[in-house]
């Protein structure tokens, strides 16, 4: 179902031959290309700059990051409700900057699903289907199709307004994937939805995503949701892809310290490098104690850096391997499966310990001083 | 478990469902406190005058409390039969007394509505009435012979009706005879149902002109940043500031035929000098004047839809595939039709008793049913014929709205 393209709808030939010239593999991986693009509102400053990535055929792939740093803004430029400053967007191989929106047959949720609320459910499903002048048993065999995607058959009937939020939610997907785009995109879908329905949706995504073979363009600001959720995770700060990878990269292999900070739960120790060795660097803090780490995104003798943790690597005891320290209990809370303790190590007093709560596990007190250690390989050194 | 057999109590052991009333009765009652002082203003000074006006559409006593005498007489009467002595008697009795009490001259004002020319029969006859003497029907006739003609005493029987449904046929051009059958009025003399058909005419017109120009602008408005959108609303309101009557001046001096207007189409060659148009003093200066007074009542319910629509819809409803055309056409307007249908009354309901700018700049062609209202309440002073072309008005308007909120329903409207 997924061979009605965005291509074959807008009917351009010369696309369909620019498609049969690419070789099958770049097309494959190169399905949605962002080419140093930038966008300004006003003239003044860039809320995209310089934006460069290139997406596979089907991939999912997540936008993440606060709000107000341009994801939106990327999304409506691919959408084609924006135009693009400066730079090209190319989808399965053609440039998109001229094409109108309604020809470039992307599918889109919107957060606030945008279902028309004059319209019954049916209604709203087979308008799609309606402006590509389908016959009308076509039409209701697709709307059917697409109801029991999202299993919401036998709600045709029924106005937007006559549904929770969580069934409005999955007809706006079925609208979105009823005239079988090839990609879709999404702008925080689920952001209106309680914890529990949320983490619901977003396994029926995810399921449909694979079921389907669609590629999907998703914007969140929620990390976990993205790191359930994506094949990759492209990290926005400031109009700029602080990084780019899968959810374990990101989350274990931060490159710099605002990606560190922003997924996860993060220990920052600010430093001064005093010696490079290979990839481990030794950096002395500002109370004197020194501790090694790996060399990821750090400059040289002299230079400062921040130093990242993630407390699940932190360990209670001294290690002959390892960096050893001590720390101040601050703070315990008891969370069941494991006890948080905060402490205050080399001037931070927001590091954070996480002990699992196995049976026998030591205690601590606040106030007590305790020995703690992490691996180097563990210890980022990143930017200051 | 139902509350008959086994009702729920509150706390303090009386049921629940009298408790929520007692709750809910003192809510009430307070709400109602705070409308008190504005329903008592609205009924002393709005409700109570229309209804009395209105009444006067329906009931004249006049001649009946001036003349009861004649007035029982002619009850009796035929209407088509030879007047009787008894008839002739009883109405010299109210003459004399008419006299006597100064209050003549409304008698003789309320017959003469009736049939033309009877007022100085009365004034003149009563005059000399106290000195008249039985066979009154002979002694009236000597003093003047219309009394002799049925046409005076059927004019009579139908201003001594109390009840009269005469004025509301005379608002719809038809008389009304002392036998009680209703005729057409004679066609040079049928002016307010065409009148009414021109009102009607006008205001779908002006109400549709405004609608055209209205919908884009509101549009540009909604789709503008707020502080633009803001300047240019003030820009819509600009008219506000100016009294109507200036503005309505104003169009004179554009509109005349040596007004700006036509000094421009005599420029640009759209016309000869000696041959300009007319747009001014007749229905063409009506329909721009009023088109122009009423616009911002179109705009500004049109613009606070629009504005609540968001933006996500037309682009939804692109990128599945829909054009411009068709997303506005299909997504967009659908939604701006609460705006259409609250500016569309407004100004229709505004329109249809318009007064003074038809007044102004309307000319002989360009009058509507307020002007002729206005006429008989200043003019004519016959104010019963006035407040029945009122409640005739009312009654289309009535009707109008009823075909409205079957058609595109009343729920549907939306003022902001
Ligand atoms: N239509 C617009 N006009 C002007 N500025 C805008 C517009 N849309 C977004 N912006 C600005 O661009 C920046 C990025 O916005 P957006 O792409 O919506 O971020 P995100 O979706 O990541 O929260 C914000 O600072 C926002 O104020
Ligand atoms: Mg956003």
């Amino acid at each position: 179902m997924v061979e009605v393209s965005a291509v074959e709808i807008s009917g351009v030939d010369k696309a369909k031959e620019r498609r049969k010239t690419l070789s099958d593999a770049s097309e494959k991986s190169e399905f949605v290309v962002f080419e140093r693009v930038q966008k300004s509102y006003d003239g003044e400053t860039l809320v995209v700059k310089d934006l460069n990535l290139t997406m596979a055929r089907g991939e999912f792939l997540t936008l993440l990051g606060p709000s107000g740093s341009g994801k939106t803004t990327c999304l409506m430029m691919l959408a084609g409700f924006e135009t693009a400053t400066h730079g090209d967007i190319f989808l399965a191989g053609r440039p998109i900057n001229n094409i109108p929106p309604y020809k470039r047959g992307i599918g889109m949720v919107f957060q606030n699903y945008a279902l028309f609320p004059h319209m019954t459910v049916g209604e709203n499903l087979s308008f799609p289907l309606e402006v590509r002048k389908l016959g009308k048993s076509e039409r209701e065999e697709k709307v059917k199709k697409a109801l029991d995607m999202v299993k919401m058959v036998g709600f045709e009937k029924r106005r937007p307004a006559q549904l929770s939020g969580g069934q409005q939610q999955r007809i706006a997907l079925a609208r979105a994937l009823v005239f079988e785009p090839e990609l879709i995109l999404m702008d925080e879908p689920l952001g209106a939805l309680d914890k529990q329905l949320r983490e619901h949706m977003q396994f029926e995504i995810k399921h449909l995503h694979e079921r389907l073979g669609i590629t999907v363009v998703y914007v969140t600001h929620d990390q976990s949701e993205a790191l359930t959720m994506s094949d990759r995770i492209a990290v926005f700060n400031d109009g700029v892809i602080q990084q780019l990878s899968n959810p374990d990269d990101l989350y274990e292999r931060p490159e710099n310290a605002f990606v560190a900070q922003f997924i996860g739960e993060n220990n920052r120790l600010k430093g001064t490098i005093e010696s490079l060795n290979g990839k481990i660097v030794h950096v002395a803090f500002d109370d004197g104690c020194q501790s090694k780490a790996l060399a990821v995104n750090c400059g040289g003798k002299g230079s400062r850096t921040t130093l990242s943790i993630r407390p699940e690597r932190v360990a209670l005891g001294w290690d002959e391997e390892s960096n050893t320290t001590r720390g101040e209990v601050l703070e315990l809370t008891y969370l069941g499966d494991h006890i948080r303790y905060r402490m205050n190590v080399h001037g931070n007093p927001d590091f954070v310990l996480r002990l699992p709560n196995t049976s026998g596990h030591a205690e601590l007190a606040v106030g007590e001083s305790a020995k703690i250690s992490w691996k180097s390989e563990d210890c980022r050194a990143l930017d200051p | 478990m139902s509350d008959s057999v086994n009702p729920i109590l509150a706390a303090d052991g009386t049921p629940l469902k009298k408790k929520l009333g007692q709750a809910l009765f003192r809510s009430r009652v307070q709400a109602f406190g705070l409308v008190v002082p504005l329903l008592a203003f609205v009924i002393v000074s709005f409700i109570v005058p229309i209804v009395v006006l209105l009444w006067q559409g329906i009931h004249d006593s006049r001649y009946a409390e001036l003349m009861p005498g004649s007035t029982l007489a002619l009850s009796k009467w035929d209407g088509i039969t030879e007047p009787t002595e008894e008839m002739y008697s009883a109405l010299v009795a109210d003459l004399i007394e008419a006299r006597k009490q100064k209050t003549i001259g409304k008698v003789a004002t309320r017959v003469n509505r009736e049939l033309s020319g009877t007022r100085s029969l009365f004034t003149s006859t009563a005059r000399r009435a106290a000195r008249l003497a039985a066979p009154y029907k002979d002694a009236l006739v000597e003093v003047n012979v219309a009394w002799g003609e049925i046409e005076t005493w059927q004019a009579m029987k139908v201003a001594s009706r109390v009840y009269t449904p005469g004025y509301l046929l005379a608002a719809l051009d038809f008389s009304l005879s002392a036998d009680g059958t209703v005729t057409r009025k004679p066609e040079n003399r049928r002016i307010h149902i065409k009148l009414f058909l021109r009102t009607l005419e006008i205001s779908v017109v002006v109400t549709v002109a405004c609608l055209f120009l209205g919908y884009p602008i509101a549009y540009l408005l909604s789709s503008l940043p707020l502080r633009t959108s803001n300047i240019l609303l003030i820009l819509v309101l600009l008219p506000f500031w100016t009294s109507l009557l200036v503005r309505t001046t104003s169009w004179i001096a554009m509109l005349q035929a040596q007004g700006v207007m036509n000094d421009l189409f005599v420029a640009f060659g759209i016309t000869g000098d000696d041959d300009r148009f007319s747009l001014i003093y007749n229905k063409t200066g009506t329909l721009i004047a009023m088109t122009h007074i009423l616009l911002p009542f179109m705009i500004l319910p049109l613009y606070s839809v629009m504005k609540a629509i968001p933006p996500s819809y037309v682009r939804a409803a692109k990128s599945m595939g829909a054009t411009d055309w068709t997303a506005f056409w299909r997504v967009y307007f659908p939604q701006s039709v609460p705006g259409i249908g609250a500016g569309v009354l407004l100004v229709f309901i505004l329109a249809i008793g318009y007064y003074i700018t038809p007044a102004l700049v309307g000319g002989q062609d360009g009058q509507m049913i307020s002007n002729i209202i206005d006429f008989h309440m200043r003019k004519s002073l016959n104010w019963n014929l006035a407040a029945a072309i009122g409640l005739v008005l009312l009654v289309i308007i009535l009707a109008l709205f009823w075909i409205y909120d079957r058609i595109v329903g009343i729920d549907n409207l939306k003022l902001g």
